[in-house]
């Protein structure tokens, strides 16, 4: 990597790399094969001990980071065929050592939060093993060097996530969920998978140290598929970007993760916010220099995004399953953050990444805060039983206020920030899409802030409407162990974006600084401070405006708030009913599937070709068992016959033909 | 002298009467009886040759033949009668069990 040159790269064996995702692996698999028989109260203090061990090294990684080293080394070889030689190996440059403090940071505050809010649960070992696992393979995925390894921890990742998912496996809806993430992602990975194929079949090599300085040989490369010309850098960003679909949730393959909230409420915050639905972004920005070879893989990163972006932010809107609209509110910022990337403001978009790793947990830690106080009801998850809550659970309507604040881009929070820049850095970039981005980019703002605050005051002001859905039970305010990580995940909602206050604000902007040594600096066409100073108004604004028609529907005037639907049933449902899509879905893939499975495979197949096969075999045993019996007659004189016939023909081979 | 190839056709004959005996009929001692007059083809065929070869080789063999002749017949026709006694049966069509 041309440019690492201020840097001292480490290519001998580092034991806190090591120990930084091995140190929750061992937890977790102790925990899962020991936990239940030997420690089944306390199962969480392998794993929070060693998430908290990791944090420390990830930390003292970051300061060696700084002081200008990388480390990037193989423990050792692991698929060696031919030219193909993959070591399971590290990396750990500006990039990798962000997501390292942000996921152990995150993981280890959700791993304290979920010993209170999993208490009790009969899976309470498995759960601490699963959600260790988890954190290891995103560790390792976070910290490949190769994009072999990179596979594995998005596997990995994928399969934690199904575990996770499907906790609770007794809930029909749980586990059809569950496999519904794990087969989404699948379409997904199968082009990922191509794409790494096509990488190697292109480049020879699987390093990304090897992959970046050896792109040049891509530049005029075209391969026909039928009578069209396919620019191959365009098509491996395709192939790859298909996968970051997958696991990034973005449209087409995006209906999982609402979906996917039938999880625990702390998986929901790492897995399906924090974390692993972010290794999209983080995989496009490992592979920008890939990426930015083609217009067309930046437009389609960027058109994408903005589509995703706008479609989850409407459905949110008017979901009522309080876990719903923060995972619609998720898929709209992962969004965001992939129209960062399609401008060419790769560094802007991990800053959104790391800033809304921390305000969507906190966001989903407080929804699970209010979900643990009122699980006496049936769905406690809906926000028409919530209200008034302001009143019983203090800390809750602090943080989730905080979170709101950050990401409806209020100024001083960490969202105001990394959104702005991602704001700014479309308008001003060179692409010829980025006035258009910018457009989505600031109606999306709106409605980001309408539906959190829409969610935010249906739940904490007015009156408390949950009486009966909670059979007489006072709401009540979690317990220290859930509460002090909202307090502290909340510190970091606000000052994470403090990291990189952009210079036009009179800070350094140096999160992006950090972190343009390895994903390239954005070129930007026509910066004028008084602009930027116009756009970062208008984005205030449009939080505000949002922020305020909430109030105003849902604290000032109720009555308004059945108007909309009343008004626009059609446009209404076609938005509740999530565009369709999962009904799209079902009539183009599930019924033809089912009727494929059916008739051609059931009555075709499987009556007429297998079961002719088997029949057919016995049947061809019995005729000519039933021919050569009636040479077994069981009589002395017949078989002095055949003897004679035998030595005949034997006679007369050796006489004549021999 | 009788000249050799008669003792040949003698033998021959013999030897085809046995063996039509043993294929056609069913009756077990004629079936033995049928077995005896090969061997005694075989008796004549041996004594011929020993006889115009001048060779005493063949006359060992006659009488390793009628030997074995003598405990064959003994032992076969003691197998049909326990037979008999058992099964009350002396006709091989009626002895069929290994009949597929």
């Amino acid at each position: 990597m041309g440019a690492f040159q201020e840097f001292e790269i480490v290519r001998s064996f580092s034991l806190p790399v090591f120990l930084v995702p091995f140190l929750p692996f061992i937890a977790s698999i102790i925990t899962l094969i020991f936990g239940k028989r030997y420690f089944p109260e306390r199962p969480y203090i392998l794993p929070v001990s060693a998430l908290f061990l990791s944090f420390i090294l990830s930390l003292y990684l970051l300061f060696e980071v700084l002081s200008g080293k990388i480390y990037q080394f193989d423990l050792f070889t692991w698929i060696s065929a031919g030219n193909l030689k993959v070591g399971l190996g590290f990396l750990v440059d500006p990039l990798s050592v962000m997501m390292l403090c942000m996921v152990t940071s995150l993981s280890f505050l959700i791993h304290v939060y979920s010993i209170g809010y999993m208490k009790g649960d009969p899976g309470y070992y498995r759960f601490f093993a699963y959600i260790s696992l988890f954190t290891f393979f995103m560790l390792m995925l976070v910290l490949s060097n190769n994009l072999v390894q990179l596979y594995l921890g998005w596997e990995g990742v994928g399969l934690c996530s199904y575990l996770l998912i499907g906790f609770w496996y007794e809930k029909k809806r749980a586990s059809d969920a569950a496999k519904k993430a794990f087969i989404i992602n699948r379409v997904g990975d199968f082009g990922f998978a191509l794409g790494i194929f096509a990488v190697f079949y292109y480049l020879g090599t699987l390093y990304y140290d090897e992959i970046i300085p050896k792109l040049s040989v891509l530049k005029d490369v075209y391969l026909g598929i039928g009578s069209y010309e396919v620019h191959v850098p365009f098509l491996i960003a395709f192939l790859l970007f298909c996968g970051a679909m997958g696991k990034s949730a973005q449209f087409p393959l995006h209906t999982w993760l609402p979906d996917a909230m039938e999880g625990p409420t702390p998986v929901s915050a790492l897995i399906h916010a924090a974390t692993m639905v972010t290794a999209g972004v983080f995989m496009v920005a490992r592979l920008h220099a890939l990426f930015e070879m083609s217009e067309y893989a930046m437009a389609m990163v960027a058109f994408v995004g903005a589509f995703t972006s706008f479609m989850a932010a409407t459905i949110a809107i008017t979901q009522f399953d309080i876990k719903r609209v923060i995972a619609y509110s998720t898929l709209s910022q992962l969004g965001y953050m992939f129209m960062a990337c399609g401008v060419g403001a790769f560094a802007v978009g991990m800053f959104h990444l790391f800033t809304h790793a921390y305000f969507k947990a906190l966001l989903f830690l407080s929804a699970g805060s209010i979900i643990h106080a009122l699980h006496h009801a049936v769905d406690p998850n809906d926000i028409r039983i919530m209200g008034g809550l302001r009143k019983y659970m203090p800390i809750t309507f602090v943080t989730f206020l905080i979170a709101g604040l950050a990401i409806s881009g209020v100024p001083g929070f960490a969202g105001f920030f990394s959104k702005d820049e991602i704001l700014a850095h479309a308008f001003f970039s060179k692409y010829p899409w980025g006035k258009f981005i910018w457009l989505i980019g600031i109606i999306i703002a709106v409605m980001t802030a309408f539906y959190t605050f829409r969610v935010f005051f249906k739940a904490f002001f007015g009156e408390f409407r949950g009486r009966e859905a909670l059979h007489g039970h006072e709401p009540h305010e979690s317990p220290k162990v859930m509460t002090i990580p909202l307090i502290i995940i909340s510190i970091g909602a606000i000052f994470s974006g403090w990291l990189g206050i952009p210079e036009v604000l009179g800070g350094g902007a140096h999160f992006q600084k950090f972190l343009e040594k390895v994903v390239g600096h954005p070129e930007l066409v026509g910066v004028d401070h008084t602009v930027e100073y116009f756009l970062m108004a208008i984005s205030v604004l449009a939080g505000i405006l949002g922020i305020g028609f909430a109030y105003l529907i849902y604290v000032k005037k109720p009555a308004l708030e059945t108007l909309g639907p009343s008004k626009f049933p059609r446009i209404y449902r076609f938005l509740y009913r999530k565009w369709y899509f999962d009904e799209l879905y079902h009539y183009l893939f599930v019924v033809p599937t089912f009727w494929l499975s059916r008739t051609v495979v059931n009555l075709i197949l499987d009556t007429f070709i297998i079961d002719h096969t088997v029949n057919g075999s016995a049947r061809t045993t019995e005729t000519s068992a039933n021919l050569l019996r009636k040479v077994h007659t069981g009589l002395i004189n017949h078989y002095i016959w055949f003897i004679l016939f035998g030595i005949i023909i034997y006679l007369i081979y050796y006489i004549y033909i021999r | 002298m009788i000249p050799f190839e008669y003792y040949v056709y003698l033998s021959l004959l013999l030897f085809c009467i046995g063996l039509v005996g043993v294929m056609l009929r069913r009756n077990l001692i004629i079936l033995l009886v049928s077995l005896e007059i090969m061997m005694n083809a075989l008796i004549v065929l041996f004594s011929a040759i020993s006889r115009y070869s001048n060779d005493t080789t063949g006359y060992v063999v006659v009488f390793f033949l009628i030997a074995l002749a003598a405990a064959e017949a003994g032992v076969g026709l003691s197998l049909v009668v326990l037979l008999y006694r058992s099964l009350k049966k002396i006709y091989t069509e009626d002895i069929n069990y290994y009949r597929g």
